[in-house]
């Protein structure tokens, strides 16, 4: 059983079409529940709901502060590589950009990791492109021994590995895995990956399934926001969000928004959604799922970070930079997408503070795993 | 109303009912035919299983009743493994209500040996369906163990209190991969009509009907209720409304 089984039960367009029929009394039935279903969500990301962002907005700040209180966790991404096997139509690392690659070696590394523990910083994401010959287990088993010891918390956001491999970076202290599906819809998917072992939508959609049977402790999905319709994308996400807590319940989930930026190459999203469909989208998650980490990166704009990270946000980037070596050297190598906010860690955990809330640190520690 | 599926078998009434407490068998008889129900649970030690004509099993013989013994008076896994192997034998059933209540007083399950036993029948190829505290990680780790469906109970079994255990109750219908059949502590009608709207896919009432001035007609409340209860739930039915806020304080950013 996994969640591919799940997915082929459902038909797109009718699901979209579904969405779209969706009327003003669906959504007023949806924000009367206690627990709206997946069919209430539909109505939370269709445009009937539009008119009621704002009643969504206030519902979305209750909840996240009766669950998460008045704090935002602080993550930063440590890009290790930008080498990649994979042809992604939307992705600065596809491997047809025509630019160097870097795969930081166990100095920069450290020098990386040094600058970006001054900024305060306990928890860090690794990431990487897809290349298993120069970044596959080997690497990662000497970046986590490496990194060990400086930080509480490490996550993920690399390929796609096998169970066991899994567990072994678990016993190893692993704790997040970040993998986004980029697209639930199975027919287009093969459009923007062509080529690579990213091109296998079913390994790339069961990977939370063998995430969960390895006991991971935390699961971050996604869809890619502008590839195809939100709407119909979040409503995926959401029953594989639904599925994944039924089924590895003792796993926690995350749900991140990467919304498409500029980057190297000329892919222009399709289906470009605008801030107030973005907070519909972050509201509409929260209202479905009290529990649910939602996360919130660097692409977005100072002015759309400072606001929504208070409308159900609890974990937020800040002073990324989306190239190996970035921190600590001033060359530049590819970056995996443009900075949309390019304020540093201090002064966004200033924003945060000014605004009632603590920006959180340390939230957990290896010792406990 | 949708039909209800635990293990292999599909029930079109989703009221189960038990066989103790009754004035006598004939009524017994009349009641549960009244109740519509078609999963009828059994103390095994209640019942001479090896004699055509025991008093309770033979007012049981109709097509549309399937017989659920359970090991009530057990207290530990062993015990419960030993009178389930009995049962098979003598009551040509794997279905099993696994219960096991060491407290006398309170009867109340005992966790650690229902997970314990739950495992070890599963394997031996029973159909368990374990009674339990309304207790959410446990009723997962039963799922896991091979439990066919979870039992949690309403309130102390015989004591007609209804769902004091409402919000854990949510929490298992929410959670769980198999189905969830309150038991025990439904007094009224409206107790199980509660329990459906919530979601779970069906009740056990015993003892309100069994001890009502007039079973027959109580049983046939029950039934009304719990179908009511079912159809609201799978009808989708309206939340509270909300009042809808004019201004725009927190997404006014949007428009600046």
């Amino acid at each position: 059983m996994s969640f591919a089984e799940e997915l082929n039960k459902y038909n797109w367009e009718e699901v979209t079409s579904s969405i779209y029929s969706k009327t003003a009394r669906d959504v007023e039935r949806a924000l009367g529940k206690r627990k709206p279903d997946p069919e209430d969500f539909k109505a939370l990301v269709s445009p009937a709901s539009s008119p009621y962002l704002e009643q969504m907005a206030a519902m979305s700040k209750g909840i996240t502060q009766k669950r998460f209180g008045k704090t935002v966790q602080m993550y930063i991404p440590l890009y290790l590589s930008n080498k990649c096997d994979n042809h992604c139509v939307y992705c600065g690392f596809n491997r047809k950009n025509d630019f160097p690659r870097t795969v930081l070696d166990e100095n920069q590394i450290l020098k990386e990791a040094e600058v970006i523990k001054s900024y305060g910083f306990e928890h860090l994401l690794l990431v990487t492109g897809e290349s298993p010959r120069k970044c596959g287990m080997e690497y990662f088993r000497r970046a986590f021994e490496l990194l060990r010891p400086h930080f509480s918390l490490i996550s993920i956001e690399v390929q796609p590995l096998e169970t066991e491999e899994y567990r072994e970076l678990i016993s190893m202290g692993l704790h997040t895995v970040y993998i986004y599906q980029e697209t639930y819809n199975r027919k287009r998917y093969g459009l923007y990956h062509p080529a690579g072992k990213k091109s296998d939508f079913s390994y790339r959609l069961e990977t939370p399934d063998r995430l969960g049977k390895a006991g991971i402790y935390k699961t971050g999905i996604g869809f890619l926001i502008g590839l195809e319709d939100w709407r119909t994308e979040a409503f995926f996400t959401a029953l594989h969000l639904k599925y994944l807590e039924k089924t590895y319940w003792k796993t926690k989930y995350s749900i991140s928004f990467p919304r498409l930026r500029p980057h190297a190459g000329s892919f222009s999203p399709s289906h470009p959604v605008t801030d107030r469909e973005l907070l519909q989208l972050i509201t509409a998650y929260r209202i479905l799922d009290e529990e649910v980490e939602l996360s919130l990166s660097v692409r977005e704009s100072r002015k759309f970070r400072d606001n929504a990270f208070q409308l159900g946000i609890t974990s937020i980037s800040a002073g990324s930079k989306t190239q190996p070596g970035g921190y600590s050297s001033a060359e530049g190598s590819l970056k995996q997408f443009e900075e949309h906010d390019d304020r540093s860690p201090v002064e966004f955990a200033g924003v945060i503070r000014s605004k009632g809330y603590e920006p959180v640190w340390k939230d957990w520690d290896y010792s406990l795993q | 109303m949708q039909p209800l599926k635990i293990a292999d078998k599909t029930f079109n009434s989703r009221l189960f009912t038990g066989t103790g407490k009754f004035s006598s068998s004939e009524m017994m008889e009349k009641a549960l035919l009244a109740s519509g129900s078609e999963l009828v649970t059994v103390a095994l030690k209640r019942v001479d299983a090896g004699s055509e004509d025991d008093e309770i099993l033979s007012h049981l013989k109709y097509p549309h009743i399937n017989l659920l013994p359970n090991t009530s008076g057990v207290r530990t896994a062993r015990e419960a493994i030993f009178a389930a192997e009995l049962s098979r034998e003598a009551l040509q059933t794997n279905w099993l209500k696994l219960e096991i209540h060491p407290d006398p007083r309170y009867l109340l399950p005992d966790p650690e040996e229902t997970l314990r036993a739950t495992e070890e029948l599963a394997k031996l190829g029973f159909i368990v369906l374990p009674y339990v505290h309304a207790d959410p990680v446990l009723c997962k780790k039963l799922e896991e163990a091979g439990a066919a469906a979870v039992m949690p109970l309403g309130s102390p079994i015989g004591s007609n209190m209804g769902l004091e255990t409402r919000r854990f109750i949510e929490i298992i219908v929410e959670q769980s991969n198999v189905p969830v059949v309150v038991d025990a502590g439904i007094g009224r009608p409206s107790h199980a009509a509660e329990a459906m709207e919530l979601g779970v896919d069906a009740v056990l009432v015993n003892t309100a009907i069994a001890v009502a001035d007039d079973p027959v007609a109580i049983a046939d409340a029950f039934r009304h209720a719990v179908i009511a209860g079912r159809m609201a739930f799978e009808s989708g039915m309206p939340g509270v409304s909300r009042q809808a806020i004019a201004s725009s304080p927190l997404t006014g950013f949007l428009d600046e």
